[in-house]
């Protein structure tokens, strides 16, 4: 699909293509390659302006959150910190402020850790049984009831939210990691379902028939034949899921509210941004630490994501 | 029970999510066995163990609390009285709501449009160049963080100190030899909303370049090389040959960010909370349901929100049925 070496980069395209006959002369193909010269000047140009406003303001807070001085972060812009003559003002304070005993951020790191992991494991193993019988499992109705899952997908999870608190109040589970852990593992299934079964498909039907005719049951099947194939989907949708849990907001907002008990990250934060509005010292330091796990995350993983991505769903 | 119920020390935490998870991979190990118990197993039998516990936890999760939101939407705020359509006719005709409208159109049109055309371009403009790699993940980062941290990255940009932008404005007055402060970026309607939607747009705009940079690499090789040496420009082969060839994935793109952008309060809710004329449908259910505990009102809005997205899923399933049928 991609073309790997470099001889095929448009610009070098044209001279290189030579000996083919063409409607060009030598002289208007030279001042072709001169034009796209230019323009590939002015595309590196407009290029770079796009990733500096897509990392400055990033950058910004990142170094901001290294600097000493609270009055030096009121009173000047973020870049007089890089003059060399103000090395001195960096410092790990903001970061010890914000896991300190007054601010708990620690606290609450736990506590996304802890929604987190249920809310991924959970999901995936149900997905996985589902997908399967969707994919391998000939029953009445099954494609109906696939497109009926899959539409489920963009169901605004805000419809669902009132009648589930109604109901964990009943059970008197709200604001405990059970119902976080539940909400999370059923608002993710229709996607985990749908991409799931788009990678399922994919596997031969020799390998499941197969095995089937050598007398394994669908057990035996789902987990000696699919699951060791699966291991790449599995880390699509883990990733999916995992920074969508770990950077969610509404549903932590409604079912755990903003106890140091159950709260994550994200709530915290949020809150401290309408409370302590211009306290920046604190919230950069607390954005970087909400950060730091979902970024090494997705860099670690970045090329299961982008499958995950391209194979068509995004959760919204 | 109390560790059950709540944990207070990181330890008991843990411990609490190990016992859950524990708890899951042995249910889920019982009904495994006992589905590989019989020696030849009825197919609806297979069908209903494999898909119980996902279609009932959907089940409970999705579909019957969207029922019961749909009829609470036609109660009054208390939820004890039928009201008919007034919640809805009150979201249509009332000043305040309309204003949160007018915002909801701007996020759901402005967004997708100039994070699809942002994407684009830079997924062209850097492809097949040294430093693609690079400049990609610089793009998709903001994927990566909350929409919390990126509202803290750019509220802090949008600081009227020592924000960048404020800073900038303030030196560039300066330039032209204008003394001046800079204003409340964020306070100022209608303005405001515009520097919100500047906000989601750098969160998704990763998200289309990573799509259509694919679909641009999934053009063959030939028509652009033929193209090139028919003497198109960059900016020619571009608007002729790219754009054209990549248009389903740019319709897939502008919709789903659409959807995204409706569904999402979490930029509105951290920066303004919803203050200052700057609120949108998502945010206002929040306020609503949660805040001023108007059940009827909330879950109307919440309606709105799915009623919206409906001829989306009608067209979703529609390519995926033409996209089986191909198969």
């Amino acid at each position: 699909m991609t073309s790997p070496t470099t001889a095929a980069r448009p610009t070098s395209a044209a001279p290189a293509k030579a000996p083919k006959p063409t409607r060009l002369t030598r002289a208007e193909r030279r001042a072709v390659t001169a034009k796209n010269r230019l323009t590939s000047r002015t595309a590196s140009g407009l290029a770079l302006v796009i990733a500096l406003l897509w990392t400055v303001p990033t950058f910004g807070l990142a170094v901001t959150s290294f600097r000493g001085s609270r009055r030096q972060i009121t009173t000047t812009g973020w870049w007089k910190a890089l003059w060399p003559s103000n090395w001195g003002d960096f410092s790990l304070t903001n970061y010890q402020t914000a896991l300190g005993s007054q601010n708990k951020l620690g606290t609450y790191f736990v506590n996304s850790f802890v929604v987190t992991l249920p809310s991924v494991l959970i999901p995936i193993t149900l997905a996985l049984l589902a997908a399967y019988a969707f994919a391998w499992i000939d029953f009445r109705g099954r494609n109906i009831l696939f497109i009926a899952v899959f539409s489920l997908q963009v169901v605004p999870i805000q419809v669902t939210m009132i009648p589930l608190l109604t109901q964990y109040v009943n059970w008197g589970l709200n604001g405990t990691y059970w119902v976080l852990w539940l909400s999370h593992a059923m608002f993710g299934l229709p996607l985990a379902i749908f991409l799931l079964h788009n990678f399922m498909r994919e596997i031969p039907r020799e390998l499941v028939e197969a095995a089937r005719v050598d007398g394994a049951g669908h057990v035996q099947v789902f987990l000696r034949v699919i699951l060791p194939l699966m291991t790449p989907a599995i880390a699509s949708f883990a990733i999916f899921q995992f920074l969508w849990v770990w950077n969610d907001l509404l549903v932590a907002l409604a079912f755990a509210g903003n106890t140091p008990e159950v709260a994550p990250l994200t709530a915290r934060l949020s809150d401290m941004v309408g409370s302590r509005g211009s306290a920046w010292h604190l919230l950069s330091a607390g954005a970087f630490i909400s950060m730091v796990v979902p970024l090494a995350v997705f860099l670690a993983l970045q090329r299961f994501f982008v499958r995950g991505l391209l194979a068509g769903s995004v959760k919204g | 029970m109390d560790l059950l119920l709540h944990p207070e020390s990181p330890g008991d935490k843990l411990l609490l999510m190990v016992i859950a998870i524990a708890l899951f991979v042995v249910v889920t190990g019982a009904i495994l066995a006992l589905l590989s118990l019989p020696r030849r197993l009825p197919r609806w039998l297979a069908a209903l163990g494999f898909l119980g516990p996902a279609v009932l936890a959907v089940c409970f999760g999705l579909v019957y609390p969207a029922l019961v939101t749909i009829n609470n939407s036609l109660k009054d705020r208390s939820g004890s009285r039928y009201i008919g359509l007034g919640n809805y006719v009150q979201a249509f005709t009332e000043g305040q709501f309309l204003v949160v409208l007018r915002n909801s159109v701007l996020w759901v049109v402005l967004v997708p449009v100039a994070a699809t055309a942002l994407g684009l371009l830079y997924a062209a403009l850097v492809d097949r160049t040294r430093y693609e790699k690079l400049a990609k993940t610089l793009m998709f980062l903001p994927m990566a963080i909350s929409m919390v941290g990126a509202s803290i990255i750019w509220k802090f940009v949008y600081d009227n100190k020592v924000g960048l932008l404020s800073q900038a404005y303030v030196g560039v007055a300066k330039l032209f030899g204008q003394e001046v402060t800079a204003p409340q970026w964020l306070m100022n309607a209608p303005a405001n909303t515009l520097f919100l939607i500047v906000v989601m747009v750098w969160i998704q705009a990763g998200f289309a370049m990573t799509v259509l940079s694919a679909a641009i690499k999934a053009i063959p090789d030939d028509i652009t090389e033929a193209a090139m040496l028919d003497g198109l420009t960059a900016w020619q082969l571009f608007r002729t040959i790219t754009v054209p060839m990549i248009r389903p994935s740019i319709v897939v793109v502008l919709t789903t960010v659409a959807m995204t952008s409706l569904k999402a309060f979490d930029v509105v809710r951290t920066m303004t909370g919803g203050n200052y004329d700057t609120s949108v449908i998502a945010n206002e259910f929040y306020t609503q349901s949660f805040t001023n505990q108007n059940k009827g009102m909330g879950a109307a809005l919440a309606v709105l929100l799915f009623v919206i997205v409906i001829p989306v899923i009608a067209y979703n399933v529609r390519q995926l049925k033409r996209s089986e049928d191909v198969r």
